[in-house]
C-alpha cells in the first residue's frame, strides 16, 4: 500500500510538474518517471515469472505425482505421461493460435487471430490485461493454466485410455471448451467478463470456472462415456504409492500460490490477499475432510488430508482475489466436507468410475466456489470494479449485491453446458479417428508396457 | 541335512537372527512373502472405498542345518518369534538330499 502511494505520489508530482517545468527540468522528470515505471515493472515481472513457473510446477511434477500415486503400479508412467504430454503439446497449440483465441479482442465467445503465431506479443505490456509486465510474461503465465486444465481431466479416465486418443481429445477439447470459456471469462469483451464489458459479469479470479468447472464436468462426461475400468468396482484398485501422491499434493498447494496470487497480475496487495485466502482455504479443506473421515470411518487418513487440501484450493480459486480471510476459511470448510461426501458417498451410490475423483473434487468444488464467490466477494478486498462516480462497486451478497449469485450461476451454467457439449463432440470425433480405449489385454498389462513400452519400477539388476 | 522354513511376523526378523546367531547358525535366506493362515486380514479405506486385504506380508526364513540340530534350532526359533497371537506363522522341516558350495564344489554338511 505504502509503496503504491509513494509511486502514485511520484506520478502525480511528475505529471503535474511536467506541465509548468522549464525544458531542462522536464527532461529530468521524464527520466524519473521512466525509472519509476521500470522499477514497478521489474517487481511485477519478477513475481509473474515466478508465478508462471509455480503454475507449471503444479502440472509437472505436482499433478503428475498426485495422480500417479493413486493408480496401480502398472500405470504409473502412463499416468505421469498424460500430465507431461500436456506440458509439451498444449504449449505448441498456445503458441500457434491458442493465446490469440483466448486473449485477442474478438467476439464475446472467442478472440480473433491478431496474435496468431504470437505476432506482436513481445516486451511491450498489453495495457488491457496487465499494464506493468511484458505482454510475453502475461502470455506465458496464462499458458500454464491452459496446460493444467486438460491434465486434470485425465484423472477421470485413468488407467484405460490410449495415449494418441488422449492427445487428440485434449487438442479438440482445448478448442471446443477451454479457449471459448477462458475468452468469455477473461478475454477482452468476453461474454462473462465482469471487468471488460461482459454481458453477464462473472467474478472468476483465478479460474474456478475456466479451469475447475470445465475440467470437472468434462471429466464426469468422459468417465461415463468410456465406462469403468475392467474389474471396477469389485477388484482391489488401491493407490499404489500414496507417498508420491502426498509429495504431489504439497507441490500443488505451493504451486497454487502462483495460480491464485499470481492472478493479481502484479506484486500487489491484492496478490497478498489472494495468497492468504488460498492458503487458508487449503488448510480448512484439509481439516474438514479429516474430520469427516474421522466421524464416518474412525480414522483420519493421509489421502483424506491431501484430498481435502486440494478440494479447498480448487474451491477458493474463483474467489481468491475477492474474499476476506475468514470467508476463505468458510469456503475451505464447505469444500472439504462437501467434496468428501461427493467422493465417498455419492460416487459409491451411483457407481460411476471417475477414477481419481476429478468431478467430485474439481467439478463440485469449482461449482460451489463459483456460487460462494457471489456471496463473499467484497470491495474491501478488490476495488477494481468501479461505479460511474469512480467509487468501488459492490461485489457480492455481503456487499449488498445478492444478484451477483445469479450472475455466478449463469456463468457456471454456461461453463458446464459448454464443457458437457464440447466434451461429447470431442469424444465423438476422437473415436471416429482412433479407438479411445485400450484393448482388454492392453489394459490388463498396464499403460506403461502397452502404451509406452517401459516400466516405472525396475528394481532388479 | 534338513531344511527349516519358518514363516514369521515381519517385526520378528531381528530377534530371530539374533537367537540363531547365538546358537551358531550363520547361513540364512530371507524373503518377503504374502499369505494367510487362520489369521483374518485387515480393512483399508481410500476415499471412502473399502478394501479387504487378506494376503498379509510375512517373512520366510530358510536355513539348512545338520539333521542332529533340528530340535535345538526349531526350539530357538519358536522362542524368538512367538508373540502368542494368531498370525505368528509356521515352521516346516524337510529332508535335504545334497548341499554344494558353488565356490569350491564342497559337498554335504561341510558345504553348509
Amino acid at each position: 500500500m505504502l509503496s503504491n502511494r509513494v509511486f502514485a505520489g511520484f506520478l502525480l508530482l511528475s505529471t503535474s510538474a511536467l506541465a509548468q517545468a522549464p525544458q531542462g527540468d522536464r527532461a529530468e522528470l521524464r527520466a524519473l518517471q521512466a525509472a519509476v515505471t521500470a522499477a514497478q515493472s521489474a517487481g511485477d515481472n519478477a513475481w509473474m515469472l515466478i508465478s508462471a513457473a509455480l503454475v507449471l510446477m503444479m502440472t509437472g511434477p505436482g499433478l503428475a505425482l498426485f495422480y500417479c500415486g493413486l493408480v496401480r503400479k502398472k500405470n504409473v508412467l502412463g499416468t505421469m505421461m498424460q500430465s507431461f504430454a500436456m506440458m509439451a503439446w498444449i504449449t505448441l497449440l498456445w503458441a500457434v493460435c491458442g493465446y490469440s483465441l483466448v486473449f485477442a479482442t474478438g467476439n464475446p465467445v472467442l478472440g480473433d487471430l491478431r496474435y496468431l503465431f504470437l505476432r506482436g506479443v513481445g516486451a511491450a505490456p498489453n495495457a488491457i490485461y496487465a499494464p506493468t509486465i511484458p505482454h510475453q510474461t502475461f502470455m506465458v503465465y496464462q499458458l500454464m493454466f491452459a496446460i493444467i486444465t486438460p491434465a486434470l481431466i485425465a484423472g477421470a479416465f485413468a488407467e484405460r485410455v490410449r495415449f494418441g486418443a488422449m492427445l487428440l481429445f485434449s487438442t479438440l477439447w482445448a478448442f471446443l471448451v477451454y479457449f471459448p470459456v477462458a475468452h468469455m471469462v477473461w478475454g477482452d469483451g468476453g461474454f462473462l467478463n465482469a471487468f471488460l464489458g461482459g454481458k453477464y459479469p462473472v467474478f472468476d479470479f483465478a479460474g474456478g470456472t475456466v479451469v475447475h468447472i470445465t475440467s470437472g464436468f468434462s471429466a464426469l462426461v468422459f468417465a461415463l462415456y468410456i465406462g469403468k475400468r475392467a474389474g471396477y468396482p469389485h477388484e482391489k484398485m488401491a493407490p499404489h504409492n500414496l507417498v508420491l501422491s502426498f509429495i504431489g499434493a504439497c507441490m500443488l498447494w505451493v504451486g497454487w500460490f502462483g495460480f491464485n496470487a499470481g492472478s493479481a497480475l502484479a506484486a500487489s496487495p491484492l496478490a497478498t490477499s489472494a495468497f492468504v485466502a488460498t492458503h487458508f482455504a487449503a488448510a480448512a479443506g484439509a481439516v474438514a475432510w479429516m474430520a469427516a473421515e474421522r466421524i464416518r470411518n474412525g480414522k483420519a487418513s493421509a489421502l483424506g488430508a491431501i484430498s481435502g487440501a486440494v478440494a479447498g484450493l480448487a474451491t477458493v480459486t474463483q474467489g481468491a482475489g475477492f474474499v476476506q480471510p475468514f470467508s476463505a476459511i468458510l469456503i475451505g470448510l464447505i469444500a472439504g466436507s462437501l467434496c468428501y461426501l461427493m467422493v465417498s458417498v455419492v460416487k459409491e451410490r451411483f457407481r460411476y468410475d471417475d477414477s481419481l475423483d476429478v468431478f467430485g473434487v474439481h467439478g463440485v468444488g469449482g461449482f460451489v466456489g463459483c456460487l460462494l464467490t457471489g456471496v463473499f466477494a467484497t470491495r474491501a478486498v478488490n476495488s477494481a470494479l468501479k461505479l460511474a462516480n469512480g467509487q468501488p462497486a459492490a461485489l457480492g451478497w455481503i456487499d449488498g449485491n445478492p444478484a451477483q449469485v445469479l450472475n455466478q450461476l449463469i456463468g457456471s451454467g454456461i461453463g458446464i453446458a459448454l464443457a458437457v457439449v464440447g466434451t461429447l463432440v470431442a469424444l465423438k470425433i476422437t473415436s471416429l479417428v482412433t479407438p479411445l480405449r485400450m484393448s482388454d489385454s492392453e489394459e490388463a498389462n498396464g499403460m506403461d508396457l502397452s502404451l509406452h513400452g517401459e516400466e516405472g519400477y525396475n528394481f532388479e539388476g | 541335512m534338513i531344511k527349516i522354513e519358518a514363516i514369521i511376523q515381519t517385526s520378528k526378523l531381528d530377534s530371530a537372527r539374533e537367537a540363531l546367531k547365538n546358537i551358531g547358525i550363520d547361513g540364512l535366506t530371507v524373503s518377503e512373502v504374502r499369505g494367510h493362515g487362520r489369521q483374518k486380514g485387515h480393512k483399508e479405506v481410500y476415499r471412502g472405498r473399502e478394501y479387504q486385504v487378506d494376503l498379509l506380508p510375512k517373512l520366510k526364513l530358510e536355513m539348512v542345518t545338520p539333521s542332529a540340530r533340528k530340535d535345538e534350532v526349531v526350539r530357538t526359533l519358536v522362542e524368538a518369534v512367538r508373540t502368542g497371537a494368531i498370525g505368528d506363522g509356521k515352521i516346516f522341516v524337510s529332508e535335504v538330499e545334497e548341499a554344494i558350495r558353488i565356490r569350491d564344489d564342497t559337498r554335504g554338511e561341510a558345504a553348509l
